[in-house]
């Protein structure tokens, strides 16, 4: 019983990691993959966090009367990670937009398809030769 | 001044980026970003020479000392890297104008260049820091910045190459954060020296064998070692030929290093490889790759895609020469790192000017070059031969380097089979040799130009890295000096 409640933190942060890791594999839609790779690092976020929380401790805040503060290393750390989050979803749904534009579709089977279709094209051109 | 070296590296390329934005005119940013490429590579160069007479050299960002604040450390290997990373930058930039003014709308040249620099940024951030969350930061810039510019290939297939890229980079890059985050559990640190000196203490827990192998299989989804290639193939196929040059020969190498730093210096030889049975799964994956990326390339039709693939099959060879743990197979893979840099590079490049003068990479399309362009295809067979491994080019220099040391080690199946994977290299080079030279020209159709030879800024920085080719294939005491000086620190023993 304690293996699942002492621990409860990490196994959120596995919970919603395979879930995100699922939906990434899963799902052909390229907003979905992004929402996946979302929930994804999100859990890498959390599991940061919870690393910091020092038993008893208080927000790392200087006040008097307390001597026992979390440690706020991690959370800045995942301060940066967040905003380098927020830059690759950003660019990810960039390129969706640039990918709905050029293929008029944004699901991962019909954009392959087509690829592959020019591909086969560019052989039977190459076939003559 | 000297003193500022280490970090002035990275803050070169980091603000020239911002300032291409001021000076607009793509002619003054490209001039600009040479220059600022240039400076990064004199640098790389000081700092070589600073290390291999001094020994390691470690900068305190801002004044505070390590473990507390950021150190910037530069040691041999690094070092080495970094001038390699620099190096073929410059040399490929001087060919860029030419080549993006073809390739990239004019609107976007400026762009172009910014990312170009940022992700050179990233790319010398990752080789020179000391602190494992700063090696996360950079890999993003150089990452973030990477996806961008193969988005910007004209093909609506870049796009998506680019989108598969994203998805495969951040996921990796995301397990390397978790190996960093389980570091830091156990010890405590983000410092590199100190994370050394404080692993082995609870090497025994489940949790620093997590974190490593979290660790080594993002770098690896980054490094593309077969079967976590996908990504590679099409990213290069369809980005702009002069991101291709250049990513083909620094980003893997970049990959390669982290897995250097933190397997050697880091986990320690010790956990690594005894601990956990690395030796047979990075020589397994290594030989396959070899076989399997080489057969695929000898299949394909456009030329970027068969030197894309044989790029996985030459991260197979770094590879083997990793999983060897001996300071013989280090320095072969060192080596291999530097020569497979000078051929990717020239290879790419001439490739670049093809597209220039012939708007496709298609092999049918290169009938009849061997006459049309024969410096740039002089250049591709120079650096197809250095691939293959031929005698007088680095290639046989780096080949000699891991099949002697795989024979130190009583390897002599491997041996073989290193010089077997040559022979496949032998197909697909051929098959572009007798398409380029046998065949005769494609009839010209009407109302289009003649095919010319490529004009002279792509024949000096494609003839400069061919003759590099040649030179250190001659001359060995350079790379293989530092290469073995190198991987000898990392064992510990003095040079």
């Amino acid at each position: 019983m304690s293996m699942i409640l002492g621990l409860y933190n990490y196994w959120i942060v596995i919970v919603l990691m395979m879930i995100g890791f699922y939906i990434i594999i899963a799902h052909g839609h390229l907003i979905k993959k992004i929402v996946g790779l979302n929930i994804f690092q999100t859990s890498v976020f959390i599991f940061y966090i919870s690393l910091g929380k020092v038993e008893g401790g208080t927000a790392p805040i200087w006040q008097e009367n307390i001597t026992l503060y979390s440690n706020p290393l991690p959370h800045v750390l995942i301060l940066t990670a967040i905003v380098v989050g927020i830059a690759t979803t950003a660019l990810g749904l960039a390129l969706t937009i640039r990918l709905k534009e050029a293929y008029g579709t944004i699901d991962e089977d019909e954009i392959q398809a087509m690829d592959n279709q020019a591909m086969d094209n560019q052989d039977k051109e190459s076939q003559p030769c | 001044m000297l003193a500022h070296l280490p970090i002035l590296q990275v803050i070169v390329p980091l603000m020239a980026a911002p300032a291409c934005l001021i000076l607009r005119r793509p002619q003054l940013v490209w001039m600009f970003t040479l220059l600022a490429s240039t400076i990064a590579f004199i640098i790389s160069i000081l700092l070589l020479q600073q290390v291999m007479q001094t020994g390691t050299i470690s900068y305190e960002l801002g004044g505070w000392s390590p473990p507390w604040g950021i150190e910037y450390r530069i040691d041999k290997l690094n070092a080495f890297i970094a001038l390699i990373i620099s190096g073929v930058s410059t040399v490929v930039l001087v060919a860029a104008h030419t080549s993006i003014e073809k390739e990239i709308p004019q609107e976007k040249h400026t762009l172009f260049y910014i990312l170009y620099l940022l992700s050179l940024t990233g790319m010398l951030g990752i080789v020179t820091t000391g602190d494992a969350f700063n090696v996360f930061v950079f890999l993003e810039i150089s990452s973030l910045s990477a996806y961008s510019l193969i988005a910007l290939g004209r093909d609506r297939r870049a796009l998506w190459a680019s989108f598969q890229y994203l998805i495969m980079g951040t996921i990796g890059a995301t397990f390397i954060l978790i190996g960093i985050g389980l570091m830091y559990q156990m010890t405590g640190t983000l410092n590199m020296v100190d994370l050394a000196t404080r692993l082995p203490e609870v090497a025994e827990t489940r949790t620093v064998t997590t974190a490593y192998v979290f660790f080594i299989v993002g770098v690896c989804l980054k490094l593309a070692l077969f079967p976590l290639h996908l990504w590679l193939p099409n990213a290069y196929a369809h980005a702009p030929s002069i991101v291709t040059a250049f990513f083909a020969a620094t980003s893997t190498k970049v990959a390669a290093y982290l897995l250097i730093r933190f397997t050697f210096s880091i986990f320690g030889v010790s956990f690594s490889f005894t601990t956990l049975p690395m030796e047979m799964v990075f020589l397994t994956l290594g030989l396959l790759g070899i076989f399997v990326a080489s057969t695929v390339a000898i299949y394909q039709d456009n030329i970027k895609h068969v030197f894309a693939y044989s790029s996985v099959a030459q991260i197979g060879y770094m590879i083997v020469g990793f999983s060897m743990t001996t300071s013989a197979g280090l320095s072969a893979m060192l080596l291999h790192v530097f020569n497979h840099a000078l051929m990717k590079g020239a290879l790419f490049l001439a490739l670049g000017a093809v597209m220039l003068r012939v708007g496709s990479t298609q092999l049918k399309d290169f009938q009849g070059l061997g006459r049309q362009m024969p410096l740039t295809m002089a250049a591709i067979v120079v650096g197809g031969l250095s691939l293959i491994g031929v005698p007088l080019t680095v290639g046989f220099v780096s080949k000699w380097y891991l099949v002697v040391a795989a024979l130190e080690k009583g390897w002599w199946p491997v041996a073989g089979l290193v010089l077997l994977g040559s022979l496949l290299a032998v197909v697909y080079v051929w098959r572009i040799v007798e398409t380029a030279y046998f065949k005769a020209p494609l009839a010209p159709i009407a109302g289009k130009e003649q095919v010319k030879e490529a004009p002279m800024a792509f024949l000096l920085p494609v003839w400069m890295l061919v003759s590099a080719n040649v030179y250190f294939g001659l001359d060995t005491r350079l790379s293989v000096e530092i290469a073995t000086a190198a991987a000898q620190s990392l064992f510990g023993v003095a040079p």
